[in-house]
């Protein structure tokens, strides 16, 4: 192979990618070293196995994905500006909005939440740690190294351009030939085994672990949507799993499941894909009902109302996301009563999540509203997520459909309740948890320069998509028509406003880190749920002593009675796992693996795959029973962090 | 919160003012029974949308406005326990089902009328339908007239007031046949054969596209649609049988072959020995020419215009 066959060559716009990644990394590896700090990097986070340590790894690397994903997104936005520009040609674009589309959602959206869910969800139910530390450490490793696999494919072999939905014939061998599909096919495997690892980890640690009393129907809303999701993500990743699975065969090794010679059944991905893919959105939003639910109610200072309520439309979505996967190809020709099924179940989902829009503004009836950056992120996303919304039912109707589908309209929907739903939900989520993760607060003046930017920015962007939809512009083509001018300029200016929204936030972090008091209390916010009885920062054991509940909202009542989580007398040493460097190694080995795989190098992988299998093996002959911290180090934790004087 | 409430009535302005000029969208245009059955249905769904946008906007204005934190606050316009109503809650749960079922309903029905041929909306009007073999190649459109016995390569003609129905299949990647004014898409797919009625009413030259992605050539693969009275489009048909040459294997397989050509016409049909829609037909393009695929034909704006600007 020639080094022209393994780099990309040939873009200027690549070239300056390659430039920027020398620098960055050499950058990192020189202040690492300078400041002396890599046996720092490896003790405290490469070896970790603490949930919320875990959980802030899981969001800077969606911090950094969304960043990628967001340029990607500007440089489509930039050519679609114009009319007949020239700025990208038909190949880069179509590798550029297939990257968009993967990196959001597969590296991006699902690890930021799951990455929150990493942090809250233990404290919530007043849980000492996850059900399976080590496990939750392999789950990241795996998603790190599946999402810098898929992100190298820029520079090295060529990005994946057939959409990100990979649909058969276009993705299968002949049609795209090379390296691209595989980078897709892998990155998404390897991260996907830490996604279903996840859901397994957190749904144990959710029906097992919630602190004494804690019935299910006291559980915080957030941990509900996330036990919800953890049965989503169960159901739908291995059908995920297996499908990428026979693609890379496929591909690799010649077989003929979705291809059109050898009788494949090129359809049959666009089935397994949606059957993962409808769930897989469900993934993304659940979590983000759970936490504007958690937000609002906060901020309003006052109960959720309808809690049984919310829960059961939760349920419902779930189980009603698994019956509609349909709707994503109903111009396939599976004929009128097919069609006429899924387009009912899928307006049904309607249902509960208006039950859920009414439920929001029912918290927010008698409340007293605090505007702080967290509770806007929230209330935005009632409005935006309206709109997303209502055009989802009209895309459910499958005969206006046949109008919609592919078009302009289409994006602008899913745009708006991804957006207006998950990202939204991130910043409300990141900037609420914020003082618990690293106890200090955001700046508030910047947050809300950051919220106005990215909300004008983001409608001015998506609700002209609308009408360019109705206008007949389909997606995914690379240049524009004179006609379509003027609302595809407007929608450019508004992502562009979005990425100065994004900007403002990212500095924010720098400038709260500089200038921000620092956190005391650990009771940021008055809030209602267990995460919030913690001192800040978080001590490695969550909780000193282990709550009593006996209601919803079981700090607030703790709060009511004087208890606190630090209870001297009812002080015991407490059992900790040891921190281990398998994760990172072995999952360090299947990126090679997966590697050697893209450019189908099959002994090299072979080696590798083995080299991982006997990872396994010495993990099973490990005897590593952890360590306990003693009374006198929890005393002393506490008090320091609690700001309570010495004894 | 005085911006805020700002920025939505600027929003609801905006989307007033976008929704005024509906009627020169496309689809908003409709210029035959079926894409006429479909607007009907979407401005149908557009009212309910509307009204649900304005009850919960207008409630989620007062709401906010009133229940924010400040300082004129009375105390029993605070309550931070109240947390449930059943009343209110089976309303709001009861009032999305009549929408959904509302919406259901004519959505269902238009389903199962797009499955047969639009019922004549003219007097005299042929009733049967017109079959038009639309195969996606990568990346051009070829449309084959069986019983006229000619084949047209990115553009097509065909008379008014006679429903088409169109035999979709492609030669290799998935497309979807997209005419948006005539009305809604289908799925070309190598193997299988979908069957799209259109019409078209009134004559005019319409767009039509591939609209869902496959590859490098997607954009471009693009044509336009002549409607005509049905003598006009005899005329066509004669003057094409009489002048075109006819096609051959050989023709056809280098047509086929990935890449990007202009318009053509031709006075036989490749359904002599190929049909795409067959299971007979499924690898045809592929067997021939999957080495093709390798070859990136780079395009970019700048080269398409200039091949046009030489075609003229």
């Amino acid at each position: 192979m020639k080094l022209d066959e393994f780099f990309v060559t040939g873009e200027p716009l690549i070239y300056g990618g390659m430039v920027a990644i020398v620098l960055v990394t050499s950058a990192i590896i020189f202040i690492l070293t300078y400041f002396k700090k890599w046996k720092w990097l490896w003790q405290e986070w490469l070896t970790t196995v603490d949930h919320k340590k875990i959980g802030i790894m899981y969001i800077l690397s969606a911090l950094a994905m969304l960043f990628r994903g967001g340029m990607d997104a500007l440089m489509m936005r930039a050519q679609l500006a114009v009319p007949n520009w020239n700025f990208l040609n038909a190949q880069h674009y179509n590798e550029i909005f297939t990257t968009h589309g993967t990196v959001m959602i597969i590296f991006m959206a699902m690890p930021f939440l799951i990455g929150l869910m990493n942090i809250v969800v233990p404290l919530q139910i007043g849980a000492r740690d996850f059900a399976f530390p080590f496990v939750n450490a392999i789950s990241f490793w795996s998603f790190f190294f599946g999402a810098m696999l898929f992100n190298i494919s820029f520079v090295i072999g060529g990005s994946p351009d057939a959409g990100w939905t990979s649909y058969t014939p276009l993705a299968g061998a002949a049609m795209s030939p090379g390296p691209g599909e595989n980078f897709y096919l892998l990155g998404l495997q390897l991260a996907g085994i830490g996604t279903l690892a996840t859901g397994i980890n957190l749904m144990v640690t959710i029906l097992k672990m919630r602190a004494p009393g804690m019935k299910m129907f006291q559980m915080p809303i957030f941990t509900w949507s996330s036990l919800i999701t953890c049965f989503i993500i169960i159901f739908a990743f291995p059908i995920l799993t297996i499908a990428l699975a026979l693609l890379t065969i496929d591909r690799i090794f010649g077989s003929q499941f979705f291809t059109l010679t050898g009788e494949g059944l090129p359809m049959m991905w666009a089935n397994l894909f949606w059957m993962w893919g409808h769930p897989e959105v469900y993934i993304v939003i659940l979590p983000a009902f759970g936490i504007f639910s958690e937000v609002i109610s906060t901020f309003a200072h006052k109960r959720l109302f309808g809690y049984n309520a919310m829960v059961w439309s939760i349920i419902i979505i779930a189980g009603l996301s698994f019956l509609v996967w349909v709707h994503h190809f109903f111009t396939m020709g599976a004929g009128a009563f097919v069609n006429s099924v899924f387009s009912v179940s899928t307006m049904l989902i309607a249902v509960p999540t208006g039950v859920k829009i009414f439920n929001w503004l029912g918290t927010l009836y008698k409340s007293k509203i605090e505007f702080s950056t967290a509770m806007l992120w929230a209330l935005a996303f009632v409005p935006s997520f309206v709109i997303g919304g209502v055009t989802g039912v009209m895309l459910g109707m499958a005969s206006a459909d046949y109008q919609f589908h592919n078009s302009y309209f289409l994006i602008a929907h899913f745009h708006y309740v991804l957006i207006a739903g998950t990202v939204f939900a991130c910043f409300a989520g990141l900037t609420y948890w914020y003082p618990k993760m690293f106890g200090l607060k955001l700046n508030e003046r910047l947050g809300k320069w950051a919220f106005w930017f990215f909300l004008i920015g983001f409608h001015v962007c998506f609700l002209p998509q609308y009408f360019i939809g109705w206008d007949g512009m389909p997606r995914r083509i690379f240049y524009i028509m004179p006609e379509w001018f003027t609302l595809n300029f407007i929608s450019t200016i508004g992502a562009f406003g979005m990425g100065i929204g994004f900007a403002i936030f990212i500095y924010n972090v720098y400038y709260s880190y500089r200038y921000s008091p620092r956190e005391e209390t650990g009771d940021a916010w008055g809030g209602r749920t267990l995460e919030w009885a913690t001192p800040t920062p978080v001590p490695p054991y969550n909780f000193a002593t282990l709550p009593e509940v006996h209601q919803l909202d079981a700090f607030m009542e703790m709060k009511e009675k004087g208890e606190t989580t630090f209870e001297e007398k009812k002080l015991q040493p407490i059992h900790m796992p040891n921190n281990s460097g398998k994760p990172f190694i072995m999952m360090l080995i299947l990126f090679f693996a997966s590697f050697a795989l893209v450019f189908e190098w099959i002994p090299l992988a072979a080696i590798f795959l083995a080299g991982g299998f006997i990872m396994m093996i010495i993990r099973s002959f490990d005897y590593d029973e952890g360590y306990h911290i003693s009374v006198a180090e929890i005393k002393r934790l506490e008090r320091e962090r609690r700001g309570l004087d010495h004894e | 919160m005085r911006v805020n409430k700002k920025g939505l009535t600027l929003i609801l302005v905006a989307i007033l003012c976008l929704l005024s000029g509906c009627e020169q969208m496309a689809i908003f245009d409709p210029k035959g029974p079926v894409a006429e059955s479909q607007r009907n249905l979407i401005v149908y769904s557009l009212y309910f949308m509307g009204g649900i946008i304005l009850v919960v906007y207008v409630a989620f204005t007062i709401i906010v406005i009133k229940y924010r934190n400040h300082k004129n606050r009375t105390e029993e316009s605070y309550d931070g326990n109240m947390h449930g109503n059943n009343l209110i809650e089976t309303i709001w749960t009861v009032i999305p089902i009549l929408i959904v079922t509302a919406l259901a309903i004519p959505t269902v029905t238009t389903l199962f009328d797009l499955e047969k041929p639009p019922e004549a909306s003219v007097e005299n009007s042929s009733k049967d339908p017109l079959v038009v073999y639309a195969t996606s190649a990568d990346w051009k459109w070829i449309f084959s007239y069986p019983e006229e016995g000619i084949e047209t390569v990115n553009y097509l003609h065909i008379p008014t007031d006679r429903p088409i129905e169109f035999r979709l299949s492609s030669t290799g990647s998935m497309a979807a046949l997209w005419i948006p004014q005539l009305g809604g898409q289908k799925y070309n797919m190598a193997g299988m054969e979908t069957i799209l009625y259109l019409q078209a009413d009134e004559p005019g030259v319409y767009k039509g596209m591939n609209s869902n992605f496959n590859g490098e050539g997607f954009a471009e693969q693009k044509f336009k649609v002549h409607a005509e009275d049905p003598g006009a489009f005899q005329d066509w048909v004669k003057d094409k049988k009489a002048n075109a040459p006819k096609l051959t294997q050989k023709q056809y397989d280098q047509l086929i072959k990935p890449g990007l050509t202009d318009k053509q016409t031709y006075s036989s049909t490749h359904l002599d020995w190929v049909n795409h829609g067959t299971h007979a037909g499924m690898d045809y393009e592929i067997s021939r020419f999957r080495d093709l695929y390798k070859e990136s034909i780079g395009l970019e704006r700048k080269t398409v215009k200039e091949s046009i600007e030489n075609e003229k």
